[in-house]
C-alpha cells in the first residue's frame, strides 16, 4: 500500500467521521486537537477505524497525541505499524 | 395554568374577535377546562383555563370592579393570600377568591411595579382602557412562556408560538441565528427565538404597548456578588436557613383547589421536594416517575427507594427507544424549537401519566442544580480552573475521570487525550465564557451540516459575540463559578430546561409543574453563598446536601450525580429505521427546506445506519437536524388548521402503580 493512499484514506476517514464530510482548510500537519477536529470519542473511534481497516493492534501506550494528532502522523504511525519503510 | 393569546391593532382599528379566538384555539392543550374571549375596541385578550385555583369564580379574561382593566394570565401568584389581605387594607374590593383578581389590583395599586410584589410564575397581559396601554409580563425565572410579534399596525403576543400562526399575515420563517444560537447554546438568545420576527419576552421582564409602539423593560436580575460576610456565618445555620426557605417556598406552592402530587426521579432534588411536601400536606403524596427500558438511563431502584422512605404512592411509566421514536413528532410540535438532545420526549409520557392518574399540578426539583451547585459543568470548571493554576501538573487533569462516571468513552480516554481535551491554560481563567467553551465548541461543530445558503447568510455573525453584548456589567467582577452559574440560569434553564422540557411537556397533557428551587428568596439566598458552600471540593450541591440529612433516604444523598438523559441517535436509526425519520433526513426532504447539507447530514446518517461507533456530536447532530426538519415541516409548512392539538390518544398507556 502505498503512503499516498493511507494518508488518503485517512484523510476521508477524519473529514467523514469528525466534521460531517466537510472540507476545511485541514493540512496533513494541522493539530487535529488545536484545530478542535477531534472529540473525546473521537480517539477510540479512530483506533477501531485503523485497527479495523489496517489489521494492526494498537496498544494503550500507543495511544497519545505524538503518534496520532495529525493525518501525517497517523499515517506514519500506521505504516511503522505496518512494518513499511518510512 | 392556562393558554393565552391577544392582539392590539395599534392604529385603533377594532380588534377580530374571530382571530382572537383561532388564536387560543390553537392553545387548549394548556386549558382544556374554558375559554374565552375579551373584544374592547382595538384590543382582543383571549383564554384557554386549566382550573386549579377558585375553580368557580376565575374565569377569564377577568376584568377590574371597576371596568377599567382586563387581564389574561398564564401561572400562578402563590402569595395571592398574602397579597389579597394587604391590597384590602388597602381599600382594594374583590369579587373573587382568584389570584388573577389579585394582579388586577396589585396593578392598580402598585402599576408596573406590581410584578415586584408577586412570588410565583406567570405571564399576563393587562388592558388598561383607560390609558389605552397593554401591560405584559413574565415572571423572574422564565417559567411560564410569552411571545409576540408585531406586523403593520398589529401586536399580537400568545403563551406558545402556534397561536401566533395562526394568524395568515404573520409570516412563518425560520430564524437563521435562532438556529446559529440553538447549534451553539442549545438554545436562542432571548428575545431571539426559532422563528424570524417572533420574539420572546426575556425572564423577569415586562412590556408596555402604548401608542403605537412598546418598551421592554428588564425589572428583576440575579446578582452573583457573593456577601462576604456569610463566609464567617457557620455552615449549619446557613444550611438552616436555606432549609427554612425551602419549606416555605413548598408551602405556598402546595396552593391549590385541586390535589397536587409531585416528580420523583430518583435523584436528590425531586426527592427533597417530595419529602417537604409530605410534612406539609400530612397526608399521602402521589408521587410519579419514568423508567427506562435501557439500564444506562434508568433510576428505578432509587426512585422505589425514595418512594418507601417517603410513603408516597407512586406510578411510573416505562419509556423505551420505539416510545421516544413514536412521540417525538409530537414532542417538537411542543417544544416549538429545535434540539439537541431527546431528553423532552420521556417528559411528555410522563406528564400524561399524571393526567391520566387525574392530577393537574405537580411539584418538580428543577433549579437546585442550577443555582445550587449541581450541574457537572460547574464540576469540570472547578476542575480546569484548579489545574490552569498549575498547568504542568501532571494528576491534576486526573482529576477530569471523576467528571463524567456514567459516560464510558471519556472513561475509556487515555490520559494524554484527557489532558488535550479539557486543555486549559492561566489565560483562559480570564476567558467570560471559560466554563461553557469545551461544550460550546462541541455543539457548534453542528453548524457544518448547514447548507451553503445557510452559511452564507450567517457569514460574519458570531453568536457568541452576541451573547457577550448581553452580559450585565457585574458580570466581570464574578467569580468563575458565579459566571457559570448565570449562564446556566439566564439562558439554558428558561430556554431548554424550563421550556423545552418543562412547561411545553407538562402543558402537553394540560399539567402544571411547580417549582420550589425557583422560589426567588430560595434563588437570591443561593447566589449570595460562596461557591464553596455549594461544591465543597468537588461534593456538588453541599449545602444541600446539608440542609435535608435525615429528610432524604441516605443512599440518595450520598449517590453519585446522574444527570437525566435518554437514548439518543439509536431511537431513530438503530436496528429498525423510523419511516418518518427516513423522510425528513433524506435528500430531497433536505434540499427542499434548504437549511443543511444533504451530503453532509448524509455522511452523519450513514454512519448510524452502518452501525459505526457513534459520539455526543453525532447524537446532537441527528437529533438536531431531525428536530429542525420536523419543526419546518409542521411550522412552516402546515396550515394554520394543522396547528391545533392533535388528540393524544396516540399513545399507549404503559403505566403501573405501586
Amino acid at each position: 500500500m502505498q503512503r499516498l493512499d493511507i494518508e488518503q484514506q485517512i484523510r476521508s476517514f477524519v473529514t467523514d467521521s469528525f466534521l460531517f464530510g466537510q472540507p476545511i482548510d485541514l493540512q496533513s500537519t494541522d493539530s487535529l486537537l488545536a484545530k478542535g477536529v477531534i472529540d473525546s470519542t473521537g480517539v477510540l473511534e479512530l483506533v477501531s477505524f485503523l485497527e479495523s481497516t489496517y489489521a494492526i493492534k494498537i496498544k494503550d501506550e500507543d495511544i497519545i497525541p505524538e503518534n496520532l494528532d495529525s493525518i501525517h502522523d497517523i499515517s506514519e504511525f500506521v505504516f511503522r505499524k505496518l512494518g513499511c519503510l518510512v | 395554568m392556562c393558554g393565552i393569546a391577544g392582539l392590539l391593532k395599534m392604529d385603533g382599528s377594532p380588534a377580530n374577535r374571530d382571530l382572537a379566538q383561532r388564536m387560543i384555539s390553537t392553545l387548549r392543550h394548556r386549558g382544556p377546562d374554558d375559554c374565552g374571549v375579551h373584544i374592547d375596541g382595538p384590543v382582543g385578550l383571549s383564554h384557554a383555563r386549566l382550573s386549579i385555583i377558585d375553580l368557580a369564580g376565575g374565569a377569564q379574561p377577568m376584568s377590574s370592579v371597576d371596568g377599567r382593566l382586563c387581564i389574561t394570565f398564564n401561572g400562578e401568584i402563590f402569595n395571592f393570600i398574602e397579597l389579597r389581605e394587604e391590597l384590602l387594607a388597602r381599600g382594594h374590593r374583590f369579587s373573587t377568591k382568584s389570584d388573577t383578581e389579585v394582579i388586577l389590583n396589585a396593578y392598580r395599586e402598585f402599576g408596573e411595579d406590581c410584578v415586584h410584589h408577586f412570588n410565583g410564575q406567570w405571564a399576563f397581559a393587562i388592558w388598561d382602557a383607560h390609558d389605552r396601554r397593554l401591560f405584559l409580563a413574565r415572571d423572574r425565572m422564565g417559567i411560564r412562556p410569552l411571545y409576540y410579534t408585531r406586523r403593520g399596525e398589529s401586536f399580537f403576543f400568545a403563551s406558545e408560538v402556534k397561536a401566533l400562526f395562526a394568524c395568515p399575515e404573520i409570516p412563518r420563517e425560520i430564524d437563521l441565528q435562532g438556529l446559529d444560537q440553538i447549534f451553539t447554546f442549545w438554545v436562542t438568545l432571548p428575545p431571539k427565538t426559532a422563528f424570524r420576527g417572533v420574539s420572546q419576552l426575556p425572564p423577569g421582564c415586562c412590556m408596555t404597548v402604548v401608542k403605537g409602539d412598546f418598551r421592554v423593560r428588564q425589572y428583576w436580575s440575579l446578582s452573583y456578588d457573593e456577601d462576604d460576610r456569610l463566609r464567617s456565618v457557620p455552615e449549619d445555620r446557613l444550611a438552616g436557613e436555606l432549609l427554612s426557605l425551602l419549606e416555605d417556598a413548598t408551602r405556598i406552592r402546595l396552593r391549590a383547589d385541586v390535589p397536587v402530587g409531585a416528580y420523583l426521579s430518583g435523584g436528590i432534588d425531586s426527592t427533597v421536594t417530595a419529602a417537604l411536601a409530605k410534612n406539609i400536606v400530612h397526608e399521602r403524596l402521589r408521587t410519579f416517575s419514568i423508567t427506562f427500558e435501557d439500564t444506562e438511563f434508568d433510576e428505578q431502584p432509587y426512585q422505589r427507594e425514595a418512594s418507601a422512605f417517603l410513603g408516597t404512592q407512586h406510578s411510573n411509566v416505562s419509556c423505551s427507544c420505539s416510545d421516544i421514536a413514536r412521540i417525538f413528532p409530537e414532542v417538537i410540535r411542543h417544544t416549538e424549537q429545535p434540539i439537541i438532545r431527546t431528553a423532552p420526549a420521556p417528559m411528555y409520557l410522563l406528564s400524561k401519566l399524571v393526567r391520566d392518574n387525574g392530577y393537574k399540578v405537580v411539584l418538580t426539583g428543577e433549579g437546585a442544580d442550577e443555582i445550587l451547585g449541581g450541574y457537572d459543568i460547574f464540576k469540570e470548571a472547578k476542575i480546569r480552573a484548579f489545574w490552569a493554576r498549575h498547568p504542568d501538573s501532571q494528576w491534576r487533569p486526573l482529576l477530569l475521570r471523576r467528571l463524567y462516571p456514567y459516560m464510558e468513552n471519556i472513561q475509556r480516554q487515555p490520559a494524554a487525550y484527557l489532558r488535550h481535551f479539557f486543555r486549559v491554560t492561566p489565560e483562559d481563567l480570564t476567558n467570560p465564557f471559560f466554563s461553557h467553551l469545551p461544550r460550546w465548541d462541541l455543539t457548534a461543530k453542528l453548524k457544518l451540516l448547514l447548507s451553503e445558503d445557510a452559511r452564507k447568510t450567517l457569514r460574519g455573525y458570531d453568536s457568541l459575540a452576541e451573547l457577550q453584548a448581553q452580559l450585565p456589567p457585574s458580570f466581570a467582577q464574578w467569580t468563575y463559578f458565579g459566571r457559570a452559574e448565570h449562564l446556566e440560569e439566564k439562558y439554558l434553564m428558561p430556554g431548554y430546561i424550563l421550556s423545552s422540557q418543562g412547561d411545553r411537556m407538562a402543558m402537553a397533557h394540560s399539567v402544571e409543574g411547580r417549582y420550589p428551587f425557583l422560589d426567588y428568596r430560595v434563588v437570591q439566598f443561593a447566589a449570595k453563598l460562596p461557591a464553596h458552600l455549594k461544591m465543597k471540593a468537588l461534593d456538588q450541591k453541599h449545602l444541600l446536601k446539608v440542609a435535608v440529612r435525615g429528610k432524604i433516604p441516605d443512599s440518595i444523598l450520598r449517590r453519585p450525580k446522574q444527570p437525566y438523559r435518554a437514548p439518543d441517535g439509536k431511537c431513530f436509526l438503530g436496528a429498525a429505521v423510523v419511516d418518518y425519520a427516513e423522510e425528513m433526513l433524506s435528500r430531497e426532504s433536505l434540499r427542499n427546506n434548504g437549511l443543511f447539507d444533504p451530503r453532509a447530514v448524509g455522511i452523519m446518517v450513514d454512519k448510524f445506519t452502518s452501525n459505526r461507533a457513534t459520539g455526543v456530536k453525532d447524537n446532537m447532530a441527528l437529533i438536531g437536524v431531525l428536530s429542525t426538519q420536523l419543526l419546518v415541516h409542521q411550522f412552516i409548512h402546515s396550515s394554520a388548521e394543522d396547528l391545533t392539538p392533535c388528540s393524544d390518544s396516540i399513545l399507549s398507556n404503559k403505566s403501573a402503580v405501586s
